[in-house]
């Protein structure tokens, strides 16, 4: 049983708990630019993804997983904490990666979370690589994939379903088909859209979800958890909308109003809103309390990261090696020692 | 020399260190195309698979990119892989997982993790193997933050440069000369030839000094013993480790006389020739009689034509000639 069903008679509402702290999360990133100028460039908000806290409700602990660069919200329904992936991403020592790494190469290695990538589809096949060690360490234990529809364009995701297929390797590879990579359309990058056949064809077990229902996201994703967890992988695509642009600068130019009003429609939180009422599973009070609270721990997140500082210099050469490899010697001492025995 | 050495080639000194470490750390996986069945594309994994079996032993398809970002994720979680790249010109294939993954892991991740593993490939001319299988790529990985690269030129630097890597908490590119395999030399399994990183002096000379590494270590012994026939003393050194590097002792040899070769098989522009040249003259400045000279191999793809291949890197007789003309000014006739 998976984390949130255990936790919980009313897994709907975790769910939805979820998806607004994703949604909150994700505007106050938005904010961060504007109160703090140009630190960690490269972000990419996962506004209308927020159905994939369905998946990360379906893994259990112990489970590993790697994103690419818009893996806030996977992250944080994976249990990351919000203070210090904001001060990560604003570059701050704080941060989870010592203010080294940023949006894009986010990893905590307590969460089982093995890097977000810049690269895309860079980090697919290290969720085979954990998956490989599972397997021949005798843990039990899956590693998920998460991955944009633009990944499903590069050949090294295919290299990776053979040989999570060949191996019988307990992987997921989850594409969150947003429709777009960047300006492109997904219909202008790929002639044949149905990824799960794709999937089947290398002998995964392929499956489709509709990304704005999170219920059906869950159980969709816990059968696809269950069976790789018995050592025959899956890939799951799970259809969004990307409701900004791409990256912060882009205003999406390359679509019509009309095209995104009907795909904000698609608005997995307002979904899960709608149905909580309709359900009677909650009041609207209710939800208005939890909207608030979400807002409050974002808030003070934000706060909390806008604090702190960035590393100091010498953290520069600090991880190039291992701790006890002397580092790579600065600049400044290579010219003093080179200079020095000439003047 | 202890009681333990013996006479090995270099195919067999690198196949003991891989069993050896698989018996020693029952988290070493050994994993690559045609390392299991059939043994090794160049022999080196033979049998290994009957003594550790096909889960430590994996036989990989055809999905270079994949079998490094595999083992990336598996370094990265507990086991520590040897990912085999049958020829190190298929870089090209793997240069994303091992330059913008395994290297920058570590560093991008603030330290979290490291990535514990050992690239296995072989370059190098001497098969008439052509453009695609002959070249020697070190400098793209020495260029990279992050990677250790090592280049053993020798039967005992074979395994005990390998069986090093194997303890290392970083990612080592380890590539092999396929003109070495079978070379014999001493196997010394007690007695490594120096530490991890330092280079070793494999002939003393007081007139030059040549620095090399893989295979050009054996063609700069062969030309310091004509260059001893002519009355010039050439000390030759085995850089052995390009990363992490000492060129300390390599410093003060060169002090001492003031003149110094650097030998690769790698072509010269932009090659690692360049970049211990640099290091010398800067530190070496005001000791150096003469400017530091580069013998890399031709700015050309390697050719297929045994004569024309041949020709391509440095001989004896080429680094032969241009020590005598740097040291006492005897132009060769090439000249
Ligand atoms: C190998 C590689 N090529 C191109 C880029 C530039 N790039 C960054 S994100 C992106 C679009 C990716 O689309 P998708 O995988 O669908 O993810 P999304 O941004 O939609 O979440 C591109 C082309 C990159 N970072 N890496
Ligand atoms: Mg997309």
């Amino acid at each position: 049983m998976s984390d949130v069903a255990r936790a919980s008679n009313r897994p709907l509402l975790d769910l939805y708990r979820t998806m607004r702290r994703i949604r909150s999360f994700e505007e106050r990133v938005g904010e961060m630019f504007v109160r703090q100028g140009t630190a960690g460039s490269m972000l990419h908000l996962s506004i209308g993804e927020e159905g994939v806290a369905g998946v990360c409700a379906a893994m259990e602990d112990g489970d590993s997983f790697t994103t690419h660069h818009r893996g806030h919200g996977v992250f944080l329904a994976r249990g990351g904490e919000p203070g210090r992936m904001l001060a990560e991403i604003g570059g701050k020592e704080a941060g989870y990666c010592a203010g080294k790494g940023g949006s894009m190469h986010i990893a905590d290695m307590g969460v089982g979370h093995l890097g977000a990538n810049a690269i895309v589809g860079g980090g697919i096949p290290h969720a085979v690589g954990a998956a490989l060690s599972y397997k021949t360490k005798g843990i039990d234990a899956v590693s998920v994939a998460f991955f944009g529809d633009g990944a499903m364009q590069q050949g090294l995701l295919y290299e990776s379903m053979n040989m999570a297929a060949l191996w019988s390797l307990p992987v997921l590879f989850v594409c969150i088909n947003n429709q777009y990579g960047m300006g492109t359309r997904i219909d202008r990058a790929a002639a044949n859209t149905d990824f799960a056949a794709r999937a089947e064809a290398f002998g995964l077990a392929g499956r489709h979800v509709d990304g704005s229902d999170v219920e059906m996201v869950l159980e969709t994703a816990a059968a696809a958890m269950t069976t790789a967890r018995s050592g025959t992988p899956g890939l799951l695509t799970m259809t969004c909308y990307r409701f900004f642009g791409h990256a912060r600068m882009d205003k999406s130019p390359y679509r019509d109003a009309a095209e995104e009003a009907e795909g904000r429609g698609h608005d997995p939180v307002a979904a899960a809103r709608a149905r909580l009422l309709d359900r009677s599973e909650a009041r609207e009070a209710d939800l208005d309390a939890l909207d608030a609270e979400a807002a409050q721990e974002m808030d003070a997140a934000l706060d909390w990261a806008l604090a702190q500082t960035q590393p100091p210099g010498a953290a520069m050469f600090d991880h190039v090696y291992a701790p006890d490899e002397p580092p790579p010697q600065p600049l400044r001492d290579r010219l003093s020692d080179v200079l020095r025995e000439y003047r | 020399m202890t009681a333990a050495a013996q006479t090995a080639t270099y195919r067999e000194a690198l196949r003991e260190a891989l069993a050896d470490a698989m018996r020693a750390d029952g988290d070493v996986i050994v994993m690559g195309e045609e390392v299991g069945l059939y043994g090794g594309a160049y022999g080196v994994t033979k049998d290994l698979i009957g003594e550790f079996g096909a889960a430590r032993v994996l036989d990989t398809p055809i999905s270079e990119a994949g079998i490094v970002g595999v083992a990336v994720g598996a370094a990265m979680t507990g086991l520590r892989p040897v990912a085999e790249i049958m020829y190190v010109d298929f870089a090209g294939l793997v240069m994303d997982q091992l330059g913008n993954q395994a290297a920058k892991i570590r560093y991008m991740f603030g330290g979290q993790t490291g990535v514990p593993m050992v690239l296995r490939t072989q370059g190098g001319t001497g098969r008439s193997a052509a453009a695609q299988h002959s070249q020697s790529l070190e400098s793209w990985f020495a260029h990279v933050p992050g990677l250790r690269v090592v280049m053993p030129a020798t039967v005992n630097d074979a395994y005990h440069l390998l069986r090093q890597a194997l303890t290392k908490p970083d990612p080592v590119v380890f590539i092999e000369h396929k003109a070495l395999y079978v070379s014999k030399g001493t196997l010394d399994k007690d007695k490594p030839d120096a530490p991890w990183g330092a280079p070793v002096l494999r002939r003393a000379g007081g007139d030059a000094v040549i620095v090399a590494y893989s295979r050009m270590v054996h063609e700069a012994l062969a030309a310091a013993e004509t260059l001893a026939e002519r009355g010039v003393e050439a000390a030759v050194w085995d850089l052995r480790c390009l990363n992490p590097m000492d060129l300390d002792p390599i410093l003060e040899s060169v002090r001492a006389c003031g003149r110094a070769a650097v030998v690769t098989e790698s072509c010269l522009t932009g090659g690692f020739a360049a970049e211990l040249s640099a290091q010398i003259s800067e530190h070496c400045f005001d000791r150096l009689e003469e400017p530091v000279i580069r013998i890399a191999g031709e700015d050309v793809p390697i050719p297929v034509a045994p004569d024309l291949e041949a020709a391509s890197i440095p001989t004896p007789g080429l680094i032969a000639d241009a020590m005598a003309w740097l040291v006492s000014r005897e132009a060769p006739a090439w000249a």
